[in-house]
């Protein structure tokens, strides 16, 4: 592989987007877990909730100001470091990105020291209203982000004119069914992820048996909050996958490692796919029609297969493949552990391998995050828009040892701040709250 | 007016309001290891800024947004042109977010240390990388006729670029003295006054060398050559820094910080007004420049992102005014003694 400007740019937005993605979920659901709590407080004059509410809201803040700096950088990677991109789309991919900055991003960081500074100069509601808008904030920044991504997945509303992709129809861009399966399926991934964080250091502590009541009931709030939404992911990743096959099959069949186009098409628990010889090294554990069934809704339905494609237009298979399947055996394993939760909710304290088994989970959701975006990413290549642009001709005009140092430099300081961040939070959370 | 111009002016004010609002938290950021000598004057002097800056800073975001909605090619080659800087800039207002907001979450001497450090330098650059940043846009940059940058981060480094930045650099110490002087209380308050008259000197004196170097480094001027009323912008630029002193005189920090924020905002347009149409002018062949006309978005999507930003633009100054009014009075002990953010 040559090392040019191009290749240098894909891993360093990959490494910023990646790094930033491992504090955006958790902003978007710890919010409303903390709003929950506050509100509750608010209400019942409880003191309990306060503390509640003090404790989360701490990790919730340090957690927040590494997601805000890391996502500033990830605004201007798309001008300097993919300017041939910028120019194509910006009429479009631009305006969706300062929508969210103007509608949404301000009213995130501007409440944010509403709140922390705010507890003597708002009331009780007030203050518990304010995360509310932080927590709804954050989401409909998600919303403009994935609209955006939506649009480089599957692009609609728009002309080529002048050389480049113009805005004709910004309803479409908006409401188009991909945006809105991305936003769910993205927001539940996130909230999924926040309800095991604080699942799991709440384990931490009921199995020290300490802070028993604190715990239970932040345990049970995130239960609630975990339960309702892999069970919404479950459901909207079906739905998905059948937009997906008529929208995207090159990505399909790359994340199911389909090779030949077929009617019956099974589906592979497990598979080593060999993309030079086009075909699976092993494969094993098929569930005959299953594919045709999930992506067509018949078990007869024909599959396109990659085979059908030109090689150079179809996706890396193996991680398309590893990624996808990962990601999915965990969501099952995430309804699994919530569904057991719930019938272990009002014995938790004896639940002791359940309890272990939730703290070692906290890390789970981050990795499937993490690889629905690696599918979402590396499944849309060659192209960087998909059908209309490749990667390949998307990147700046400038000199790779620009972006060598700064690829070293995001490694360097990213790295350093990804260490601190979590060395407070899981010293923070291992500390417990204060006491009453 | 077309489309593209108003934007254009949009642009410019944007840009405006983020010098002037995060302007004061950079300058703070910048002057922490000179006016914060104890360490509860550092918390003071972050304190000061805390519940603020985070939305400030959303004023470059929105900058950045805006640029690659309504101008495209602009954003393109003006953010990989200045690939270096930009990344330095990033870097420092990560490094200095870090700092700020985990200055106080571990409790050790050698953790706050280390912070102070990173928010004095992740203020300081953005602050002078960005005046260079403007000053070299404003003289022009050897961009061909597609675009391609032929320079480096070195071309910046100009005597007149130098100038934009010692220029921007003062405006934000000043405008952040100034803010102290109102947030704070007692010797910290004396001292950041005190340093605020001295900074008022240093600013005169780099705005009025860099008025005229303009003359000689720049075009900025043809525009209000072939339109003399618009020199009104210049008139204001100066008319506020003076008042900034005279109020600093009679002790009056809010009307003295209003008259910073007025000043910054008339030298932007000052740039602004010069450029027009131009918005990054190529210094090997003037035909080759961006401008407001052939670097801007499609009618519609300049209509649509118009109608965004008279609907969100106000709610946001409306919602960022109120917060500014919840935080309006100086730090005081009981609330340095209650909180555990700084």
């Amino acid at each position: 592989m040559k090392v040019d400007a191009l290749i240098l740019s894909r891993l360093q937005f990959a490494a910023a987007t990646f790094f930033h993605f491992l504090f955006v979920p958790l902003t978007l659901g710890l919010s409303i877990l903390v709003a929950v709590m506050e509100t509750k407080y608010a209400r019942t004059g409880d003191n309990l909730y306060l503390r509640m509410t003090k404790f989360w809201g701490k990790i919730f803040l340090i957690n927040f100001a590494i997601g805000i700096v890391t996502g500033i950088t990830l605004e201007f990677q798309f001008g300097t470091n993919w300017s041939r991109y910028s120019a194509f789309v910006g009429d479009i991919f631009g305006s969706l990105l300062a929508i969210e900055a103007t509608a949404a991003f301000f009213l995130e960081s501007t409440l944010i020291g509403v709140w922390i500074f705010g507890w003597n100069k708002l009331s009780r509601k007030a203050h518990a209203a304010v995360m509310w808008l932080i927590a709804g904030a954050s989401t409909l920044s998600a919303v403009w982000i994935l609209i955006a991504n939506s649009w480089m997945q599957h692009p609609v509303g728009y002309v080529l004119r002048n050389g480049r992709a113009e805005l004709s129809d910004f309803a479409a861009v908006v409401f188009q069914p991909w945006a809105i399966l991305e936003f769910v399926h993205t927001v539940s991934a996130a909230y999924i992820l926040s309800a095991f964080f604080v699942m799991g250091i709440s384990a931490y502590h009921l199995l020290k048996r300490q802070h028993i009541e604190f715990f239970t009931r932040s345990f049970r709030i995130a239960l609630v909050f975990g339960l309702v939404f892999t069970l919404v992911e479950v459901v909207e990743g079906h739905l998905h996958g059948a937009d997906l096959a008529e929208k995207q099959p090159t990505k399909l069949a790359a994340m199911e490692a389909h090779w030949e186009t077929s009617t019956y098409a099974p589906k592979y628990l497990f598979a080593i796919p060999d993309e030079e010889q086009e075909r699976n090294l092993i494969q094993i554990m098929p569930i005959p029609g299953m594919l045709s069934l999930l992506a067509r809704h018949s078990l007869s339905a024909e599959v396109k297969g990659l085979k059908d494609f030109p090689r150079d237009e179809r996706p890396p298979v193996f991680i398309s493949f590893a990624a996808f399947n990962t990601m999915v055996a965990l969501g099952f394993y995430f309804l699994l552990m919530t569904v057991v939760g719930w019938f272990k909710r009002n014995k938790l304290l004896e639940s002791r391998g359940y309890l272990r088994l939730m703290l070692y989970s906290i890390p789970l959701p981050y990795l499937a995050n993490e690889l629905g975006w690696t599918l979402a990413e590396v499944g849309r290549q060659p192209w960087i828009v998909y059908g209309l642009m490749k990667t390949s001709d998307a990147h700046s005009p400038i000199a790779a040892s620009q972006v060598g140092i700064s690829l070293v430099a995001f490694i360097l300081v990213y790295g350093l701040i990804g260490i601190i961040g979590y060395y407070l939070m899981a010293r923070h959370a291992a500390k417990g709250p204060e006491a009453a | 007016m077309e489309l593209a111009s108003i934007w254009f002016f949009i642009w410019g004010l944007l840009w405006a309001i983020y010098f002037i609002t995060d302007g004061f938290d950079l300058g703070i950021g910048i002057l922490l290891p000179f006016l914060g000598k104890k360490e509860e004057e550092r918390r003071t002097m972050l304190r000061a800024m805390g519940p603020l800056w985070n939305g400030n800073e959303v004023w470059l975001i929105t900058a950045g947004g805006v640029t690659f909605a309504a101008f495209p090619m602009l954003y393109a080659v003006m953010f990989s042109s200045l690939y270096s800087a930009l990344m330095l800039v990033l870097f420092g207002l990560i490094i200095r977010g870090v700092c700020v907001d985990l200055r106080a979450k571990a409790n050790t001497n050698a953790w706050r240390r280390i912070s102070d450090a990173g928010i004095f330098l992740g203020s300081l650059l953005p602050g002078i990388l960005l005046g260079a940043a403007f000053a070299n846009i404003f003289r022009g940059l050897p961009i061909d006729k597609e675009g391609i940058f032929h320079g480096s981060i070195l071309t910046l480094l100009n005597p007149y670029g130098l100038l934009g930045g010692v220029l921007f650099l003062m405006f934000f110490l000043l405008h952040g003295s100034i803010w102290l002087s109102i947030k704070t209380q007692g010797e910290l308050r004396v001292k950041a006054a005190a340093t605020s008259a001295g900074l008022w000197v240093a600013l005169l004196i780099a705005a009025v060398v860099f008025l005229i170097s303009s003359a000689f480094a720049t075009t900025l001027y043809d525009n209000y050559i072939s339109r003399p009323g618009l020199g009104v912008v210049i008139l204001i630029a100066v008319a506020s820094i003076l008042a900034i002193r005279f109020f600093l005189a009679k002790k009056a920090y809010w009307k003295a910080w209003f008259s910073c924020a007025i000043s910054i905002l008339a030298s932007t347009f000052f740039g602004v007004i010069g450029l027009f149409p131009a918005m990054f002018p190529s210094s090997l062949n003037r035909e080759w420049s961006l401008t407001a006309f052939n670097a801007s978005s499609s009618p519609l999507t300049l209509k649509i992102m118009l109608i965004v930003a008279i609907i969100f633009v106000p709610i946001v100054l409306a919602y960022q005014i109120w917060a500014y009014g919840l935080f309006r009075h100086p730090v005081t002990e009981k609330e340095m003694a209650s909180e555990d953010s700084y």
